[in-house]
């Protein structure tokens, strides 16, 4: 078979749309070397998983990727990612607390958080001591969460019985589309007209009508928006059930997505914190804060 | 802290929410655990390190069918984990 042939009847290679950004970060301007306590959150996500470093209580670095066939391998490769790039060694962190789905399965935790306490710690670290309502959409389900001051959850309420706004919903929906995950928040915009959302709440009831309303001459884009706006409207509604106070901040995946941030905060009359963190590590950071201030207490007691 | 458990899907929104600060020094001898007649609650420590009433997590996808036991329909005037929270730190949602 010559190449002409062998091109023409190759299968030709799946691109994977859904395939978010993964990515690892660390400060440069500090050496973890001269950090008295360091401590490590691991959030393992039922889509993603995120390492954090947190040097004497500040982020020092952090490593994000896409959650594996098991908790304890997804744990390990996420660290492993920031350690290699720093030259860190397990034994050279001094707390290592687990949060998320798979926290109860971090081989090398001291001890387990749900990702609600943490996600509140998180976001009070990110967004300041004025947060007070946080949304996390996260891979596979919903968070709502009022906190105080310090980052302590006060009122909270979780939806994940449905994928109806969550991460993965907007993975099959960029599937669908065949369009980049990172380009579908831009491209809803790209509309003369915003659309009515899809009505559907089920995602997979919504990819038939998202299919039903290209076929009836929908724009690409403009089907992005009417699912984004399906989403928005989704994840008030949650919102609304305990109450949306000033201070309000976005976590997970989703808060990358300006489709779907703006909606949200054109709904609620309020604009989101802003933040120059990687909002998908919010409840690592928030594990690493929590194993930070244990750390303290165990030294106030020694001592 | 407000703790509410549950989901909302296309028929409606089935939440249990518990006040923990209510819940934390009982009055009611954590009456809660044996009013359930599908044993729904369970005592666990919190992230804050308090001994509170939770909805066991395997119950919290399905409330709106383990709870229809203990309503109107089925005979009862009032819920029997509800009333035997005297403190008044167990609520329904619908």
């Amino acid at each position: 078979m010559n190449a002409e042939v062998a091109a023409a009847t190759a299968t030709p290679e799946k691109k994977e749309f859904w395939r978010w950004q993964e990515n690892t970060w660390f400060d440069e301007t500090k050496n973890w070397k001269d950090a008295k306590i360091i401590t490590c959150g691991i959030d393992v996500g039922s889509v993603s998983s995120q390492a954090v470093l947190v040097c004497d209580g500040e982020l020092y670095g952090y490593n994000s990727m896409r959650t594996g066939n098991n908790s304890p391998d997804s744990a390990k490769n996420a660290l492993q990612g920031i350690m290699d790039k720093i030259g860190m060694k397990l034994e050279d962190i001094h707390y290592v607390v687990g949060t998320g789905y798979g926290r109860v399965n971090v081989p090398f935790a001291h001890k387990a958080i749900t990702e609600i306490a943490c996600h509140a710690r998180g976001a009070n670290y990110m967004g300041g001591s004025k947060v007070r309502t946080i949304l996390d959409m996260g891979g596979q389900d919903c968070k709502a969460i009022h906190c105080d001051e310090k980052g302590k959850v006060t009122n909270f309420l979780m939806n994940d019985k449905c994928a109806a706004g969550t991460g993965r919903g907007m993975e099959v929906i960029s599937d669908l589309m065949q369009i980049p995950i990172a380009e579908l928040g831009p491209r809803s915009f790209d509309v003369d007209v915003e659309p009515e959302a899809v009505s559907s709440i089920c995602v997979v009831f919504a990819k038939s009508e998202a299919l039903g309303l290209l076929k009836a001459g929908y724009t690409k884009n403009k089907v992005i928006a009417a699912y984004c706006q399906a989403m928005a409207e989704r994840v008030v509604s949650l919102l609304e059930r305990i109450g949306v106070e000033e201070g309000f901040f976005i976590t997970g995946g989703i808060a990358k997505n300006p489709g779907v941030v703006k909606r949200i905060e054109r709904l609620l009359g309020i604009k989101a914190v802003d933040t120059k963190i990687d909002s998908q590590i919010a409840g690592a950071l928030g594990a690493a804060l929590f194993g930070y201030t244990l750390m303290q207490k165990q030294g106030a007691k020694a001592a | 802290m407000i703790a509410n458990y549950g989901y909302k899907d296309g028929s409606g929104e089935y939440y249990i929410s518990i006040d923990t600060d209510k819940c934390i020094d009982c009055a009611a001898e954590r009456a809660c655990l044996t009013a359930c007649p599908k044993n729904m609650f369970e005592i666990i420590t919190d992230d804050y390190d308090d001994e509170v009433a939770w909805v066991k997590k395997e119950c919290t996808r399905a409330l709106a069918y383990d709870c229809a036991g203990c309503k109107p329909a089925a005979g009862y005037t009032s819920l029997p984990c509800t009333s035997a929270c005297t403190p008044g730190a167990i609520k329904h949602s619908w």
